[in-house]
Parts: structure tokens; C-alpha cells; sequence
């Protein structure tokens, strides 16, 4: 089958997920009490906001991910050519994979790699 | 000379691996599209076609994720010396869908302040992911839903979206658990995938191809974890990890760290759409390994030794599917393994364990594979 049968798989997924909903809605019970929407921390009325600040070093990974991610997606093109280019596919990962080292390396005596 | 070609033929017929025409699925897809075309028009035909499909699909994935769902407990039953669920038909095998009906009949409750939009779109987002990622999967010969020449790039996109889902459910649930749970999540799958995906290219440049079908073909003398020397079985040990971190199971579970965060990011989420993220991380365990099982044991290839003709005859017979699901269930029951084995690790060691050591050794590991391919030092 060609790639626009994709769709397809989105909608099973999509109409699966919305009609077991509707059915669990249509056939579930209801009854409302101010205490049951409280959102479940402790069993005591929560304090403050929710959407806190949090740890700056998720950010850190996160920015450290990106770097890693697209050098995945560089080196898997290079991956399939490998076994026809040869030699000269060989030096030139060795040459990314030193400078993506490098990089590896800086975050890691920036101290970047360690939590705090 | 009309003689000598029938016979010719005849040998061909006879020569030609059998049980790969018997065992053959694509033989029989083309008939039922054939059958299809001629009794109605194009339009119905791929009409009909999407709904056999998909209520295949369905079908398959509700039946996996609920045997997974009791797989799990009683794995886990027997590694404590439990008995495990035991009430609800033979062995309990029925209790999984027992859960499912309560679950269907339970309130899904509204959070006050919650961001609703967000909180209901997840659900959806998790599960969609699940199902495009088992699109690409080749369960056995010429069955096979959509066969892409960069399947491995794509599942590995795919199935990492489900992240947004985790996401989502942690931002909107209007929680502070949720939400540490949630980004605790982000951090460790985003990580992770790095391994995997360096653990994949590793074997990509073995095989040569992304495509899936190519590289299961290219394992039919030997599977690519015995072909690749040691690189192969190391990128296959930090896919093992990296895809039960990914996964979000123990010992790697941070997310919905029950000691200390009650549930993590699905805390305020009840009824049926708990039970989704449930489905979904099953899901997702079945597809990560059943990825391990095509790329690195071979698929739905029969187990084959070298020289000995008796053994791999008697290896033909068994049929490509029951290969599939018996290497996807090995690596699952590895994972539940560690599940059960472990104790869970700290986000820091978590994520030390990524950066410091896969991350380097996978690197150095793809350099090595690469010099082993060039030298043509493989099998």
C-alpha cells in the first residue's frame, strides 16, 4: 500500500479513542459534589498555582537534545550509503562524530550534565 | 525442447522454497483485492478495503494491549511467588476485560481549573501515536500495512510523539504532581531517544536500507544481532534500555513515580481515559519491541544455522507470524524482567546514565560498526 493509507491509521486511532469516549459518557453515571472536581493532591485543598517554575536544568537537556537530535537525523542518511561510499563516508563521520564530541565533551566540563 | 522447458519449469516450481508460497501473505491480500475489484468499483473497493483494515487493526490492538495488560501481572505475580489475577475465567485470562467494562462504566470527572481542551486531546494523542507507529511494522511475510523505505526513521518519529501526549496530560491536569510527572517524562523520552536512534543506525548501516521489509530480508542467513560481531549486540543491549526508558517503564518509571508523585501525569485522569494511557503504554512496549524483534533478531525470519539443511527445514515450517510474535514476546518479557528486578532509579541517575555512558559508548559503537562494514568484517 502507498503512504496515504496513513490516514487511515489516524482515523482508526481517532475514532477509536472518540467513540469508546462518547460510549463511556453515554453509559457512566453522574453526580456532581464541589469536592470531587478538586484536583486529587493529598486529600487537602491545593495552595497557590499550579504552573510553577521548575527546575532550569530540563532545559538544559532539553537544548542539549536538540544539538544530539539532529545529528541523528544527519547520520542516519550517511547510514544508508555507507556500504557503497566507503572510505570516504568512514573519514567524514569521523570527522562529525569528533566535532560532536567536542560538543559533548564542553557541556560535560560546562557541568551541564549534572544535576543540580 | 517444449518438454525440456515444461520440465524446466516443473523444477523451478519444485526448487522454489514452498513454504514461502504457503506462508506468503501477500498472495493472499492480492486476491482478496483482486476478488474485490472485480464484483465492485474502484471507489468501493478501497472503501471496503480501509474498513477490513482498520477493524483488523483495531482488533489487533485491543486484543494485544488487554493479553499485554495481563501478561504483565501475572509476570510479575510469579516473580514475587504470587498466583496473580485467578478469579475471572481460566487462569484469569478474562480479567483484563473485566477491567475494561468497570472502566467503561466509571465517571470520567471534570477537573476544576483544569485546561479542558488539552486535557481531552491527549488521550487521543497518545493512542494515535500507537496506532500510526504499528503501520509501518512488517508482522509477516507480505503482511505488511504500509511498506516505507524509511520505516525505521519513521517509527522512531512516531512512536516518539507520544510524548506530547504525556506532556499535555501533565500541563492541563491542573496538579503539581501531574505536572512534575509530565516533565520528569519529557526530559527522560527526549533523552532516550537518542539512544534508540543511534542504536538503530547502528544496524542501519549493516543492513544498508531503512526499509523494513529490506532489512528483515537481509537477515534470512543469519540474524543481524549474531551478524554484526559485538557492536550489533551492544547497540541491541542500549536499545533494550533506551526503549524501556522510552517507554516510561521501570526501572526507568520517574514519570508516575506511585512513592512519590501518586500517578504522575494520568493522576486526574479516571474511567476510560485512564485506562487509554494505560492501553497506550502497553502499546507502546509491544511496538519498541516488536522493532527489537524485526531489526535485530530478524523479524519474522525463521531461525537459521548455517550449514545444517535438516535444521533449517524443519525451522521453515514454523510460520513467519508465530516467529514475529514469539521474538516480540521474548523482548517484552526481558523488559518485564526488568521491571520486576530493579529498583527505580533517581531523575539524576537517569540521566547520567544517558548522557555519560550510552551516549559516548553508542557513538564510539557506530564508528566501530562502520569500520567493521568498510572492512567487510561481518558475516
Amino acid at each position: 500500500m502507498s503512504n496515504e493509507w496513513l490516514i487511515l491509521f489516524f482515523l482508526v486511532g481517532a475514532i477509536f479513542v472518540g467513540a469508546v469516549l462518547i460510549f463511556s459518557g453515554i453509559v457512566a453515571p453522574k453526580s456532581t459534589n464541589p469536592q470531587k472536581f478538586e484536583p486529587y493532591e493529598c486529600g487537602i485543598p491545593t495552595e497557590g498555582v499550579t504552573w510553577l517554575q521548575f527546575n532550569v536544568g530540563y532545559y538544559l537537556f532539553a537544548i542539549l537534545f536538540l544539538v544530539f537530535d539532529v545529528e541523528t537525523v544527519l547520520v542516519f542518511p550517511w547510514a544508508v550509503v555507507m556500504k557503497e561510499v566507503g572510505m570516504a563516508a568512514f573519514i567524514e563521520i569521523l570527522i562529525f562524530f569528533f566535532i560532536l564530541g567536542l560538543g559533548l565533551l564542553y557541556a560535560w566540563k560546562k557541568h551541564a550534565l549534572i544535576w543540580e | 525442447m517444449l518438454l525440456n522447458m515444461i520440465t524446466a519449469n516443473s523444477l523451478q516450481l519444485v526448487s522454489a522454497p514452498w513454504w514461502r508460497v504457503l506462508y506468503d501473505f501477500s498472495s493472499l491480500t492480492k486476491s482478496i483485492d483482486e476478488g474485490l475489484n472485480n464484483t465492485m468499483g474502484h471507489f468501493w473497493t478501497v472503501v471496503t478495503e480501509m474498513i477490513i483494515i482498520g477493524v483488523l487493526i483495531l482488533l489487533f490492538y485491543a486484543v494485544i494491549g488487554l493479553f499485554l495488560v495481563y501478561a504483565e501481572r501475572k509476570v510479575c505475580a510469579f516473580m514475587q511467588n504470587r498466583l496473580g489475577p485467578n478469579r475471572i475465567g481460566p487462569f484469569g485470562i478474562f480479567q483484563t476485560i473485566a477491567d475494561l467494562i468497570k472502566l467503561l462504566f466509571v465517571e470520567m470527572i471534570p477537573i476544576k481549573n483544569a485546561d479542558g481542551f488539552l486535557f481531552n486531546l491527549a488521550p487521543f494523542i497518545v493512542i494515535i501515536a500507537g496506532f500510526m507507529a504499528l503501520a509501518a511494522i512488517p508482522f509477516a511475510n507480505g503482511l505488511h500495512a504500509i511498506d516505507m523505505n524509511i520505516g525505521v526513521l519513521y517509527v522512531i518519529a512516531v512512536s516518539s510523539m507520544g510524548v506530547i501526549g504525556v506532556l499535555l496530560a501533565g500541563w492541563s491536569s491542573n496538579n503539581k504532581y501531574s505536572l512534575i510527572g509530565a516533565i520528569r517524562s519529557g526530559a527522560q523520552i527526549v533523552s532516550y531517544e537518542l539512544s534508540v536512534g543511534l542504536a538503530l543506525i547502528t544496524v542501519v548501516i549493516l543492513a544498508g536500507s531503512m526499509q523494513l521489509s529490506v532489512i528483515v530480508e537481509a537477515q534470512r542467513d543469519g540474524w543481524f544481532i549474531f551478524k554484526g560481531h559485538i557492536p550489533a549486540f551492544i547497540a541491541f543491549v542500549i536499545y533494550l534500555i533506551a526503549s524501556t526508558a522510552e517507554t516510561n517503564r521501570g526501572p526507568f518509571d520517574l514519570a508516575e513515580a506511585e512513592s512519590e508523585l501518586t500517578a504522575g501525569y494520568h493522576t486526574e485522569y479516571s474511567g476510560i481515559k485512564f485506562a487509554f494511557f494505560f492501553l497506550a503504554e502497553y502499546m507502546n512496549m509491544f511496538i519498541v519491541a516488536s522493532i527489537a524483534a524485526t531489526v535485530f533478531l530478524g523479524g519474522w525470519m525463521p531461525f537459521h544455522v548455517g550449514p545444517w539443511d535438516g535444521f533449517n527445514h524443519v525451522m521453515d515450517f514454523i510460520p513467519p507470524f508465530v516467529w514475529y510474535i514469539g521474538k516480540t514476546f521474548f523482548v517484552i518479557w526481558l523488559m518485564m524482567w526488568f521491571k520486576w528486578t530493579f529498583p527505580r532509579l533517581r531523575i539524576d541517575q537517569l540521566l547520567t546514565l544517558e548522557w555519560k555512558y550510552l551516549l559516548p559508548i553508542n557513538l564510539v559503537n557506530v564508528l566501530i560498526m562502520a569500520f567493521i562494514v568498510l572492512m567487510g568484517w561481518h558475516f
